[in-house]
């Protein structure tokens, strides 16, 4: 990702996950909840952790902590759940990412963004837009697209009926007949 | 002439269009009904009448050729023939471009146009071919009368009109024309033979006449005549929809006219008889008078019940996504309204308790209306198909006949729409790979023409949609080695034929050996099933060699809101949707303990499985001691599904899981419930084939 596509956009959202901070195009937010009550939906991987009803729509909502290969995220007075647009393939989607706290929107100019190192940061660095400096302190900016639009989310499970290997699902036979 | 007058030609133009597309067709089965002739006719006619009058002259002057043509039909000058159905088919496809064109969508190629109109003209007997002129017709056609005014006219004409060289009969019939109308000769003037000239003109004429083309058009008929002729023309019915006005009394018609004093009137009516009957015994009417007067009155009866009736059964044009937006809003009203049971149930109050089942009562009945309304019978889509066969038939050199059943079937507007593209995929299927050459088809003793049967009925919630050919049939085998050949199954897999019919869902599957531009490019079937899952419904095929193929489509009614049954397993809350829920019974540990680890459950005797949902869906927490097995009936087969609490029915709004959930098993969607909380509606069918597949 060049230092170049992010010149036009200078305000992001800052959000805490385990300890890091993160930072969002404050373009894609919509808005923050409170952490609501979230409906698990059976057999999707862990990191999807369910729906929440916003305001009569039914939005997806996923733990960024664990997509990033972090400990589950536990629910504190401060946990959020940020509402963002997302573009997968032409098409936008809300989403609802869970993060331990929200911090603030601050403005970064270009040349406080410098492009994520190969190396040394534990996320796939697809993820990374740049990394901002801000107040003495790393900031990981994130690109929400590439996150989402990742593999598996569009498609958590393929559901084609598999002759070839029947009885592959280790729970077994809910059938004994 | 304002836009939107044009817009609604337009509209109407499409919708004749569609009509005359179904006409066309069943023509071509009965070329003899007379009805579907006229029918042909007056679509034609009136296209190319409304057309003319709202500024879309390109589309009157093609159109007048057409109906030209069917004019000779309509008058057994002409016969019906394929060539003429196809050549009218094509200048059918031709005004719908000129339309399209007109809204700035796409151009008309002229040149087309030309040819079809130099076919229909080869058509034509040598006699008329030369007296074709493409004018463009100002009258509007007989079709638009009810909406004009009622008018009476009397003309009495001068005695000396013949000798003018004017016939009145003339006048009579350009009357006629401008509307529906009533003529009424009054004979009371004829002298007794001995006494008659014949060159004299004794009648006048009542004439009531409605027309929407105002009274100056009346009065232009006249226009040679009136300086020696009288002519009295009054509104005697306005026209306007609404005017609740009583009928004019006989007595009061009179007055109106002039043929009874008012005063005269009114001692009669002193009287208390029968009112015609005393005027003509007092000779201060003629009897014809009186049952001219008679005649109008009942006349203009008629025209108010007529157009009442009309209005009664008058449709209104709504724009699609309003009806849409009503549904979705009775689909928040309906989870509101679950709240405030819910909170009244809470509380104690028995007023509000009542009003709060007053609302769900209404809430019921509107939600109910309010799907109601944007059902639509399918035999629309039904007619397409039928032009869809023909085309390809033609276009394949096969001889296929297709018949339709229950038409009138009901479904969601937007289950329609969406079923569309899959249908066509599946009839074009029918017609490529199904329905056999007429030459092999002869060889196999078949007859020559193939046959297509679509039907759609009602079952229970559902809709089901049946295409069956009488064509080659699917073969078993040659399917079977595509799939083990596309590495869809393995050689050894021992499958139902069921299973084997299923392959040709899955992706990039074809057995076609040749790609035709129909079919045969191996994707559409599973495009097919695709559009049908997202449709909550079920498609299925059975088949047999040399006789044909059956393939079942399952559709829910609507994919807006459902009836279900709200269970708990844990703090998680799941829906069943009723249909398929037959009865709870109970699962205990010992039933549990008994079973030895099958999934099995005695009912009344009866061995049922069931799916313990806590398990599959790794829902933690201990179950408790008494469970609760839902027993379902899915494709005949009964299966269970074991939830902690039933805790009962619930009207469930539809809401999608969205893309991010597309491809999650055993769940269909997921509604909100009265607290707010999102509940996911479990996809029984699906999970019963997993579990199936999973079985050893």
């Amino acid at each position: 990702m060049s230092v170049a596509a992010i010149t036009e956009t200078t305000q992001y959202l800052t959000f805490v996950l385990d300890r890091e901070t993160f930072a969002l195009d404050v373009a894609k937010v919509r808005e923050i909840l409170d952490s609501p009550g979230v409906t698990r939906v059976p057999q999707t991987p862990e990191y999807m952790r369910g729906v929440i009803n916003l305001r009569g729509s039914v939005v997806p909502v996923i733990d960024l902590r664990l997509k990033f290969g972090m400990s589950e995220t536990v629910q504190t007075v401060n946990t959020c759940v940020i509402v963002v647009e997302i573009d997968v393939e032409g098409e936008l989607i809300i989403l609802g990412a869970l993060a331990d706290s929200v911090q603030e929107v601050i403005d970064l100019e270009s040349e406080q963004i410098e492009p994520a190192p190969r190396i040394g940061t534990k996320l796939n660095t697809d993820f990374i837009k740049g990394i901002g400096k801000h107040n003495e302190q790393f900031i990981m900016i994130l690109n929400i697209d590439k996150v989402f639009s990742s593999e598996g989310l569009t498609s958590i499970r393929e559901t084609g009926t598999e002759y070839s290997k029947p009885d592959s699902n280790s729970s077994g036979s809910d059938f004994a007949s | 002439m304002t836009d939107q007058h044009g817009q609604a030609y337009k509209e109407e133009a499409y919708e004749l269009l569609a009509e005359l597309e179904t006409s066309l067709l069943e023509l071509e089965e009965s070329p003899d009904d007379r009805e579907l002739i006229g029918r042909v006719f007056r679509a034609m006619h009136t296209i190319k009448g409304s057309g003319a009058m709202f500024g879309f002259d390109d589309i009157a002057a093609f159109t007048h050729e057409v109906e030209t043509v069917f004019d000779l039909v309509r008058n057994d000058k002409l016969t019906v023939t394929k060539e003429l159905i196809n050549l009218t088919l094509a200048a059918r496809d031709q005004i719908t471009a000129m339309l399209d064109a007109s809204g700035g969508a796409g151009s008309v190629n002229a040149s087309v146009s030309v040819k079809i109109i130099n076919g229909l003209r080869a058509l034509l007997p040598q006699a008329t071919t030369s007296a074709a002129p493409v004018a463009v017709p100002v009258e509007t056609g007989p079709a638009t009368t009810l909406n004009g005014v009622t008018y009476r006219i009397r003309f009495r004409p001068s005695r000396d009109i013949f000798a003018n060289g004017t016939n009145p009969i003339g006048l009579l019939n350009e009357l006629r024309e401008l509307g529906q109308s009533k003529v009424l000769a009054q004979l009371c003037n004829i002298p007794v033979l001995t006494d008659l000239d014949p060159e004299t003109c004794y009648i006048y004429w009542d004439v009531i006449l409605t027309s929407g083309r105002g009274i100056d058009a009346i009065r232009d008929v006249f226009i040679f005549v009136e300086d020696d002729c009288e002519i009295n023309i009054d509104v005697i019915e306005d026209g306007i929809p609404g005017d609740e006005g009583c009928d004019k009394k006989l007595g009061e018609i009179l007055v109106e006219r002039g043929d009874l004093a008012p005063d005269d009137m009114h001692e009669i009516i002193a009287t208390q008889k029968r009112f015609g009957e005393i005027l003509v015994d007092k000779g201060l009417v003629t009897p014809e008078s009186v049952q001219t007067a008679l005649v109008e009155q009942r006349y203009v009866k008629e025209v108010r019940k007529e157009r009442q009736k009309l209005e009664a059964a008058a449709s209104i044009r709504v724009p699609a996504e309003k009806l849409d937006i009503l549904v979705n809003l009775v689909g928040e009203l309906v989870t509101i309204q679950a709240r405030l049971t819910q909170t009244a149930n809470g509380r104690q109050d028995s007023e509000l308790e009542t009003i709060a089942e007053e609302v769900e009562r209404l809430t019921g009945e509107l939600r109910d209306n309010a799907l109601n309304i944007r059902m639509l019978p399918i035999g629309s889509t039904f007619s397409k198909f039928k032009r869809l066969v023909h085309d390809l038939s033609n276009e394949l050199g096969k001889q296929i006949e297709m018949t339709t059943a229950g038409a009138e079937t009901e479904l969601d507007k937007t289950v329609i729409e969406k079923l569309n593209d899959p249908l066509v995929h599946l009839i074009r299927n029918s017609i490529d790979h199904g329905i056999e050459s007429p030459e092999s088809r002869q060889a196999v003793g078949k007859t020559r023409m193939g046959t297509i049967h679509l039907a759609a009925t009602h079952s229970g919630d559902s809709v089901l949609i049946t295409i069956t050919d009488d064509g080659a049939g699917l073969d078993k085998e040659v399917i079977r080695a595509k799939a083990i050949e596309k590495g869809l199954i393995t050689a050894t897999a021992e499958l139902t034929e069921k299973e084997i019919f299923a392959q040709i869902f899955a992706p990039g599957f074809s057995t076609a050996k040749k790609v035709t531009n129909v079919s045969g490019r191996g994707v559409g079937m599973d495009v097919v099933k695709r559009a049908i899952d997202a449709l909550r419904g079920r498609i299925e095929i059975s088949s047999r060699r040399r006789e044909g193929t059956t393939i079942s489509i399952r559709i829910p009614l609507t994919l807006a809101i459902i009836e279900s049954l709200l269970v708990k397993i844990g703090v998680d809350r799941f829906l069943i949707p009723l249909s398929l829920v037959h009865e709870c019974v109970e699962l205990t540990r010992t039933d549990v303990a008994n079973a030895h680890g099958r999934n099995l459950a005695a009912v009344r005797g009866q061995m049922v499985p069931y799916i313990p949902l806590r398990k599959r869906f790794c829902i933690g927490g201990e179950a408790p001691d008494i469970e609760q097995i839902v027993i379902t009936q899915v494709d005949g087969i009964r299966v269970g599904v074991v939830v902690d609490h039933v805790i009962g029915e619930h009207q469930t709004v539809i809401k999608s899981l969205g893309k991010v959930y597309r491809d999650v098993s055993g769940v269909s969607g997921a509604t909100i419930l009265g607290d707010g909380a999102v509940a996911l509606i479990l996809d029984i069918p699906h999970l019963l084939r997993e579990v199936e597949l999973e079985a050893p």
